[in-house]
């Protein structure tokens, strides 16, 4: 086998054969991967829509991964990191109006009737008026509203800070739950908060826009302003408030999208 | 005479072939994103030149309302497009294989005779290792936006926890036209690749999936020597 005149013979054999035989493992396993990958994408886009619930409409498995991706991601949450304002004149004159649930489908709502509910467990419900919200301390705040579909826009608004509205009405003891909610008078559309974003100190229970009083397509007379949640979480005319250690109801939960929407 | 000489290591080739149809389905979802507020296009002088996209473009997809889903899909596959750019990227920092992706500072000047080699305008080939000069640029630049990606990417998601990012990116509305750009990028890019590809022929194209291409010695005698030492390890193994 030592000898030259042997190899010479038996080294164009060997590497013809070695060519053809790696070429063969290497197309089959790289097939046979990409079968593999193929029918795991299959599986993933006909995956079982989740039942409704608190969540729904996305695929199981989705959601389980946006789930994991949110709790991966509020590992980085931090209060101390505000969002940036701007100075008064470029907020937006005629602010952008994207959605009306909970607004134009309900002909019935008297807004000079109208008094925040409070639900409290054990107790009977609170009921706050927009006098009572408005005699409390008022924070302004100019700063890029975020919409989800990825438009966005500097607007203006001013109420009082959610944080301090809690404390005031002595619900700092419910407020020590994970979760709020926030629904419409009409119930038509609601939304699920987390603790930490309702105590960030840029989160407002707002009853003004550009100086003047919200307009109705704005959520007249009360509405939230959260600015660490896309616009989704911003509820326009809250009627309810409640508090929970699971997750309340969320509208666009509900239609598949991220619980979560944070920013 | 044929000799075996290995040309993509196994991480290289497994990267490559994963980030195919993780890049493909960041664009197809990330289209669903974009389509809810498609406020893209190139305009001069007031006359639109291209609106991102044709008409046609969004019947074949059947668009509207499909934002949750692009979403949740967006967000599930930007971890295995992370991780594996990440894999790829400490790979060849630690193999050493950055030395032959990297451009040089000829790679430039040699990038304009390979285009002028590939659109047969000039008949020599110019000189080129594991990659030519245009490959080196193009390759390394792929990679930087594949880093451009994930960092603007990364701004828009969370712009208020990542404020910084955000900062760096040009705030939140310029972020999303940078990732949309790379986006664009990318298309031009997969274009351009299989063309080349195509061109290339089939010994490349093994290359990416086997490992080796096939290349016929000279007979010189140096290298002959070589293969020689190497078949005989070869066949002491076996």
């Amino acid at each position: 086998m030592k000898t030259n005149h042997k190899k010479t013979v038996k080294i164009p054999l060997t590497v013809d054969q070695k060519i053809r035989r790696r070429t063969f493992i290497s197309f089959g396993t790289f097939l046979a991967l990409g079968s593999g990958a193929y029918v795991g994408w299959k599986w993933l886009l006909n995956a079982p829509e989740e039942t409704a619930g608190i969540t729904g409409g996305a695929r199981v498995p989705l959601r389980r991964a946006l789930n994991k991706t949110e709790l991966f991601f509020r590992n980085f949450f931090s209060n101390k990191h505000l969002v940036k304002t701007y100075p008064v004149d470029r907020a937006a004159k005629n602010p952008r109006i994207n959605s009306l649930i909970g607004i134009e489908d309900d002909e019935d709502f008297d807004i000079a009737a109208w008094k925040l509910q409070v639900k409290l467990n054990n107790q009977k419900n609170r009921y706050i008026t927009i006098e009572e919200i408005k005699a409390l301390p008022k924070t302004e705040i100019v700063y890029d509203f975020k919409c989800v579909e990825g438009w966005d826009e500097i607007q203006h608004w001013a109420g009082v800070k959610l944080s301090d509205f809690l404390t005031h009405f002595q619900l700092g003891n419910e407020a020590e739950k994970q979760y709020m909610g926030l629904e419409t008078p009409n119930g038509a559309y609601y939304v699920g908060l987390e603790r930490e974003s309702i105590l960030h100190p840029q989160t407002l229970l707002a009853y003004e826009m550009n100086g003047k009083a919200i307009s109705t397509e704005h959520g007249a007379p009360l509405r939230l302003i959260i600015p660490v949640k896309y616009g989704i979480k911003n509820l326009k005319r809250i009627g309810m408030m409640s508090f929970s250690n699971s997750r309340p109801k969320d509208y666009w939960a509900e239609q598949g999208y991220d619980y979560y929407s944070g920013l | 005479m044929k000799v075996i000489k290995e040309k993509h290591s196994l991480l290289m080739r497994w990267t490559h072939w994963v980030n195919f149809p993780v890049l493909t389905i960041m664009i197809w979802s990330g289209l669903f994103i974009y389509w809810a507020n498609d406020a893209y296009g190139i305009s001069i002088f007031g006359f639109t030149l291209i609106k991102f996209f044709p008409e046609w473009f969004y019947d074949y997809f059947h668009i509207p309302q499909r934002l949750a889903e692009g979403m949740a899909f967006h967000f599930l596959f930007m971890w295995f497009f992370f991780i594996n750019g990440l894999l790829y990227i400490i790979y060849t920092v630690f193999s050493g294989a950055w030395r032959e992706l990297l451009p040089n500072k000829n790679s430039f000047k040699e990038a304009w005779l390979v285009l002028l080699h590939d659109l047969h305008i000039r008949k020599t080939v110019p000189p080129q290792k594991k990659y030519n000069a245009a490959q080196r640029i193009a390759y390394t630049a792929i990679i930087f936006m594949g880093l451009g990606s994930v960092i603007t990417g990364l701004a828009i998601y969370k712009p208020v926890q990542f404020y910084w990012i955000c900062w760096l990116c040009g705030g939140y509305h310029f972020a999303r036209i940078l990732h949309f750009a790379l986006t664009i990028g990318y298309v031009f890019f997969f274009l351009i690749h299989i063309v080349q590809v195509a061109l290339a022929g089939w010994n490349n194209f093994r290359a990416v999936i086997a490992g080796f291409e096939v290349v016929e010695d000279q007979a010189q005698p140096r290298v002959q020597e070589l293969t020689i030492e190497t078949e005989d390890k070869d066949e002491n193994k076996s």
